[in-house]
């Protein structure tokens, strides 16, 4: 019994990683693999996520998979105070895996320990979404044709922002060089740089959008919430401040793509998405080919 | 040890578990599940100490307890120390250390935690033994002294 859960990118060894990226690609190429035929997949959605939950639920039924599941909790047996375990044990019953996103963290761990067949985490509150930084890599390789020695410039909010914590884990392996550019009050947390320092890896923090922009080979944007500052004041003054326009574009490299996990408000102009360079709207695609081949790779369909 | 007190009620063979912090006495109680045991056992407080100020003693009569089990108070009294008496004898000596793991005893700080909404054993990885710090399991959060609530 194959029996593999994916709940934090941490969870994957680099070399798995690499697997699972090339599971994707020969996804992407050879669409026509029907490896879930037969098999039902549980998407549980204890909070709504209409974007995550698509492309999971694409993922599944390009592979012949079917599909049950909730996308918003007050129509199911949770919002009648029924336990986590209790659900997922039941459910458990119903499918060959189950795709779970909740608010509370450390739900999808739990979730695993209970389950009996994998749970892929598709984000737990603020804490993890593996998926994401799967679908990130994979749209870094697919651009760059590598993942080694890439300069991976990140905007906006580094604090709070999960998929920028994970992506700098996952990275790090491939002697990357970072470009933080934040507002003092949503800086990368001391934990992931003294993470990268353990590492060796080379990183660089900016207040402000700076003309090495055109070192970069990835600029990946974040949005930043309003509620994050308490001062209103101070958010409305530096909000702009992070905002990647078109002109800015000039002097970077030909083959530097911009990424966002989306979605965005207005921390990338709109005149940005004509330039070839916008890659944000091809990376959400990609994000089905990654679904897809980490689902196939838990449940032991492709090794 | 301080041989006066224990000659106050002198133990034939069993655990003595001094310098336990006066204040937190009652929750050794509860992390050693002393409630729910059959054997006498002694409990002094408000005790003089140069350490605490106020310290309490347990003395629990023909009971040995495992590391594993008795190094969980070090969450709470990380100076307490065991002495082990066979035949009112001293016959080993031990301090308490914080294990790797920790189950149950402590809530996890975060209000978003699983844990605190389900119920379910708390679990966390012992990140600093002094002062104690404890990174949930689950959520990934640490919990620091300040913050130890136990169940
Ligand atoms: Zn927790």
């Amino acid at each position: 019994m194959n029996h593999k859960s994916l709940i934090s990118i941490t969870d994957f060894s680099t070399e798995e990683i690499l697997r699972v990226l090339e599971i994707a690609e020969d996804l992407e190429k050879n669409p026509d693999q029907h490896l879930l035929d037969g098999k039902v997949v549980a998407t549980l959605f204890f909070e709504p996520s209409t974007r995550t939950r698509l492309s999971f639920e694409s993922a599944i039924n390009r592979m012949g998979g079917r599909v049950i599941g909730f996308s918003d909790p007050n129509n199911s047996s949770v919002s009648k105070g029924e336990t986590l375990k209790d659900t997922i044990r039941i459910v458990s019953n119903y499918c060959d895996l189950i795709v779970m996103r909740h608010p509370l963290e450390g739900s999808s761990r739990y979730a695993s320990e209970v389950a009996t067949v994998p749970v892929i985490n598709a984000g737990d509150g603020a804490h993890q979404h593996p998926t994401q930084t799967l679908l990130d890599m994979y749209s870094i390789k697919k651009t760059q044709g590598r993942l080694d020695n890439i300069n991976i410039f990140m905007v906006g909010d580094l604090k709070y922002g999960r998929t920028v914590h994970s992506l700098v884990q996952a990275m790090s392996p491939f002697n990357p060089t970072f470009n933080f550019i934040s507002h003092p009050k949503l800086r990368m947390p001391q934990e992931y740089l003294e993470f990268l320092d353990s590492k060796g890896v080379r990183y660089y923090e900016h207040e402000t959008f700076t003309d090495i922009l055109s070192a970069a080979d990835i600029v990946y944007m974040t949005r930043v919430q309003r509620e994050r500052f308490q001062d209103l004041m101070e958010y409305e003054k530096t909000k702009d401040l992070y905002i990647l326009k078109n002109s800015m574009l000039e002097n970077t490299k030909p083959t530097m793509k911009i990424l966002h996990p989306l979605p965005r408000i207005n921390e990338i102009s709109q005149d940005v998405d004509p330039n070839p360079k916008a890659y944000y709207f091809e990376q959400a695609c990609n994000g089905v080919y990654a679904r897809q081949a980490v689902i196939s790779y838990v449940l032991g369909l492709r090794k | 040890m301080d041989k006066k007190e224990l000659k106050v009620s002198a133990l034939k063979n069993g655990t003595v578990i001094d310098h336990i912090p006066a204040k937190d006495l009652f929750q050794v109680i509860k992390i050693l599940n002393l409630e729910k045991v059959d054997n006498p056992i002694t409990f002094g407080t408000n005790l003089d100490s140069k350490k605490y100020g106020k310290k309490a003693i347990v003395k629990v009569s023909d009971r040995y307890f495992e590391d594993s089990e008795i190094n969980k108070i070090a969450l709470i009294a990380p100076e307490a120390n065991l002495n082990i008496i066979k035949n009112y004898e001293v016959v080993e000596k031990k301090s308490v250390e914080l294990p790797d793991q920790i189950k149950g005893i402590c809530k996890c700080m975060n209000p978003k935690c699983i844990t605190n909404a389900e119920p379910m054993l708390t679990k966390f990885d012992v990140v600093s033994k002094v002062p104690p710090a404890l990174k949930c399991y689950y959520c990934g959060k640490v919990t620091d002294q300040e913050h130890f609530v136990i169940i």
